[in-house]
């Protein structure tokens, strides 16, 4: 049994492992902080928010202050996708972001079916036009607790 | 006589005598430190432990709602602030206890939810106080955040309402106002150093009798803004769509009975923590952690830290907001814990559960934990008008911890969202209009910030604000009609600023600010993100980008387009990059501007924001990056060095395999370059911030606590933070150039000699 966590990561129940949804690669512990099973990189801000006014006329440019702001960039070891990213002042500790209870997830999805890709949301259905410019909404029904 | 103990009696009195002689009707922490609705009323225990009919439930809500919509669209229809022709205001229903039970299907929710602070104030200090009182026909107004409340711009008409001689129920509307009175125009002064400078601060008191505003506490009210039209016009307005809803609410009681109402009302909120419970116990246990920064206090740039752990246990969930900075005790960005309450709310009812009944009911369940005399915990005495900065961050900053909770869900409630842009990037200006009047406010670009990257689309761009999904953009022709303001350039999405991902965010517009036919017209500007980026990423995305303030001063745009109009560009980027007006001041500057005056036909030049990106850059579709040079979202560079694609740029058709081979070799570029965690943190941790960072909260270990008295950096423990006090930026600037000067002089006279 695996369970999706985020977008690139989730947590083989039986191996108590946690893997890269991209490459399906092992990483680390589960009871362990996944970023220790990754690479790091510490990114200038300004590579990626590039300065789009001349930063020889201006000292705000849209891109961030390197001294003030840096991006940490997460990768998997195994395939490079970059699983997480971080924005913090220099030298800050990177954050603690997952802390799970493995024992009470096992506990939880003994009782639930393995789900093996995301469950996206269906969009609801978007207006369709009678007619010049006259929009009919569907309403959506049936969802519970839905606002009347 | 060693006994020190009293009788009954005499305590009896001596409380009594408290009671009468209390010296001030401050708020009261009771009040607002409590989130959750109240225990069942001795009549809501006896109608609901009877069986209730869900159908008659289900009509009497129809009832109230259709009642609700009515109302909200007559403000709407009427109401003279800015605020309200976008949709910022709300009309609410309460329980007789003062609980939210339902908000107008289009109002601003965030209003309601602050709103049931001072109905329980009046409940608890005013109905029994034989010099006030409650009583049929009356009405009370209120707009201090300290009693309940977002800021102080925000004003609200409560009525009780009541049936066979006894209150069943209390009824709100609320306008976003703007104009309050403020050391600075339009309500929200950046420049506010005490809670003094702050405007209007009425906690509440009762402005109506017998269904009638009383026109000397009007004109009180008149005397202490700038705009005294608009001060008794939306009295008027809001004291008549909450008419208008007591008369439908008064329908209901004489079609279906007060038992019905009041099972209606309380079984609306019950239902809604049963819920809520249910989706908590879902979720996997843990804790989950996220901060937050923003750059600025409004008067000098300092880097701000909001720390957020949620801790999910069985049922339990529990918001930890201890490492967050300390309050400053001279600057207006500071929030009361029950309007950080409320906002927070409102950001899961915008991002989290959107499908659920807009009541603050929603909150019962869960727990928080605050460092007293933090800035989002801020004493009775500090400045709150410009509470915008942390709180527009905390309607977005659970986005993040909730999305790692959400995802392994086997259904979803809606879309795993990216944070939305997280400040009120708008103008504010003030002045005397073309019409001979005094006016302050805002400008409605503030609903309209970007939305943050989802799971399975793109966010939206210039959407709505992070507070509601359904406030307007307002008609520019409009504004233009009633101020001397002229926009240039408005509508155009900031092309590269993006939060990059798998999926993109939302973009915010451009926007140019001119005006003219005015001797006397001012701007400001109450914004953070110009240093360090706003709105954060979700699972591998980027974040927003930093903006900046663009002038151009010393030129009339007006005789410009008059004589030269092939210079004017719509496009802030160029007009600043190629400088194309002769003898002008072109400069920028970071998002906190106080209050200053312009001349006519300068330029003022700011973005909305973008939400944050969602995933990995390099797993986006090559196609949807051609569309987004196609839309002009982005530049073709952006395409090949963020997103790794390779394309032909006058046909955009995309070269598949060397778009492939690039991606792979970033891939491999990235494992060449990353170091594993441990070994990074090692050369990266500094144990404690850099010397060079004016930073306030915690660094690592959350109860310690960094701030900065006066211009000089301290360390507190979390259990006891001291509040900020800090210097004159003036001052600030004074001295460096005294020093500089002395400097000068110094070498000067080295060299004579
Ligand atoms: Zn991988």
């Amino acid at each position: 049994m695996k369970v999706l966590i985020t977008e690139n990561l989730r947590i083989d129940l039986e191996r108590e492992r946690w893997e890269c949804r991209a490459c399906s690669g092992d990483l680390i512990g589960a009871r362990d902080n996944y970023k220790r099973g990754l690479l790091v990189y510490n990114r200038d801000p300004r590579e990626i928010h590039k300065p789009l006014l001349d930063p020889q006329k201006y000292a705000i440019t849209y891109a961030p202050n390197p001294d003030w702001c840096r991006i940490l960039e997460y990768y998997c070891p195994h395939c490079g996708t970059m699983i997480e990213t971080e924005y913090l002042p220099p030298g800050h500790p990177p954050v603690h972001d997952i802390e799970l209870d493995i024992d009470a997830l096992r506990l939880q999805w003994q009782g639930r079916e393995e789900v093996r890709e995301p469950t996206m949301l269906r969009e609801p259905p978007r207006p369709h036009v009678h007619g010049p410019g006259v929009a009919h909404l569907e309403p959506i029904r049936g969802l519970p607790g839905a606002r009347p | 006589m060693n006994d020190m103990s009293v009788a009954a009696e005499q305590q009896a009195l001596l409380d009594q005598f408290l009671v009468q002689n209390k010296l001030f009707f401050a708020p009261d922490p009771e009040i607002m430190e409590n989130h959750r609705i109240e225990a069942r009323s001795a009549v809501e225990e006896q109608l609901l432990s009877q069986p209730v009919d869900p159908h008659k439930v289900n009509e009497v809500r129809g009832l109230i709602i259709a009642a609700l919509d009515e109302s909200n669209t007559m403000i709407e229809q009427m109401g003279a602030a800015p605020g309200a022709k976008w949709g910022d205001m709300t009309t609410a229903i309460f329980t007789a206890a003062g609980d939210l039970s339902m908000i107008a299907p289009h109002g601003v929710g965030g209003f309601a939810a602050a709103v049931f602070y001072p109905i329980k104030f009046i409940n608890k200090y005013w109905a029994h106080e034989p010099t006030v009182g409650v009583r049929d026909g009356d009405g009370f107004i209120h707009n201090d955040a300290r009693y309940g409340g977002i800021h102080n711009t925000d004003q609200s008409m409560m009525m009780p309402v009541f049936w066979k001689g006894r209150l069943v129920c209390w009824l709100s509307a609320t306008i976003h106002e703007g104009e309050n009175g403020s050391c600075e125009p339009g309500g929200m002064p950046a420049a506010a150093e005490s809670k003094f400078d702050e405007g209007l601060k009425m906690p509440p008191f009762r402005i109506v009798e017998n269904f009638e505003l009383k026109r000397d506490l009007v004109t009180f009210l008149q005397n202490s803004v700038r705009d005294p039209k608009l001060q008794l016009e939306d009295m008027k307005v809001r004291l008549h769509s909450v008419l208008r809803l007591r008369q439908r609410i008064i329908k209901v009681l004489e079609e279906h009975g007060e038992e019905a109402l009041i099972i209606t009302l309380r079984k609306h909120i019950e239902d809604v923590v049963v819920e809520v419970r249910r989706r908590i116990r879902e979720l996997p246990d843990g804790t989950m952690r996220t901060i937050s920064f923003a750059d600025s206090t409004l008067r000098e740039n300092v880097l701000l830290k909001l720390n957020m752990a949620i801790t999910v246990k069985g049922e339990r969930m529990i918001v930890d907001m201890r490492g967050t900075s300390p309050e400053l005790l001279n600057r207006s960005i500071n929030a009361a814990q029950a309007s950080f309450k409320t906002m927070l709310f409102t950001g899961y009812m915008q991002n989290i559960w959107p499908d659920l009944p807009f009541t603050m009911a929603v909150f019962t369940p869960f727990e928080f934990i605050f460092d007293n005399n933090s800035l989002i915990n801020g004493s009775f005495e500090t400045p709150q008008a410009m509470s915008l900065i942390p709180l527009f961050k905390t309607m977005t900053i659970a986005c993040i911890p909730m999305a790692k909770f959400n995802f392994s869900l086997p259904q979803r409630y809606t879309a795993i969202v990216a944070p939305q842009y997280d400040q009120p990037a708008t103008l504010i200006y003030g002045g005397l209009t073309q019409h001979g009047e005094y006016v302050g406010n805002f400008c409605a670009d503030i609903n309209g910030m970007g939305q943050g990257g989802r799971g399975h689309r793109d966010g939206e761009h210039s959407v709505s604000p992070p507070f509601a999904a359904h406030c307007d953009l307002g008609e520019i022709e409009l504004m233009e009609e009633d101020l001397p303001m002229v926009r240039l350039g408005a509508f155009t999405l900031a092309r590269d600023r993006v939060g990059f991902g798998k999926m993109r965010s939302g973009l915010g517009y451009e926007q140019i600010h001119t005006f003219r036919r005015s001797g006397l017209w001012g701007f400001m500007t109450g914004c953070s993100g110009s240093l360090f980026s706003s709105a954060m990423p979700l699972f591998g995305g980027y974040a927003s980008p930093t903006y900046p303030l663009c002038k151009i001063k010393g030129i009339n745009i007006f005789d410009e387009l008059k004589n030269n109009p092939e210079k004017f560009k719509f496009d802030v980027i160029e007009l600043m990059n190629t400088q194309p007006f002769e003898n002008a001041q072109y400069s920028t500057h970071n998002m906190g501007m106080t209050f200053e005056l312009a001349q006519p036909g300068e330029l003022y030049m700011m973005c909305q924001g973008a939400g944050g990106g969602y995933g990995d850059v390099l797993q986006r579709e090559p196609a949807q990056v051609m569309q987004d040079i196609e839309e002009d979202l982005i530049s073709p560079d952006t395409a090949r060095d963020i997103y790794k694609v390779v394309f032909d740029e006058r046909s955009r058709i995309v070269d598949v395999d060397a778009t492939q081979q690039l991606r792979d070799d970033e891939r491999r570029a990235r494992m060449a370059r990353g170091v594993p965690f441990d070994e990074f943190v090692k050369t990266w941790t500094t144990p404690e911030p850099p010397a060079s960072l004016p930073f306030m909260g915690a660094w690592s270990d959350p109860s310690t606590v960094y701030g900065i008295q006066a211009g000089t950096r301290v360390t507190m423990p979390g259990s006891a933070l001291q509040s900020q006090f800090m210097l004159n930026p003036k001052d600030v600037l004074i001295a460096t150039l005294q020093a500089e000067n002395e400097a000068l002089k110094a070498r000067l006279g080295a060299s004579a000699g």
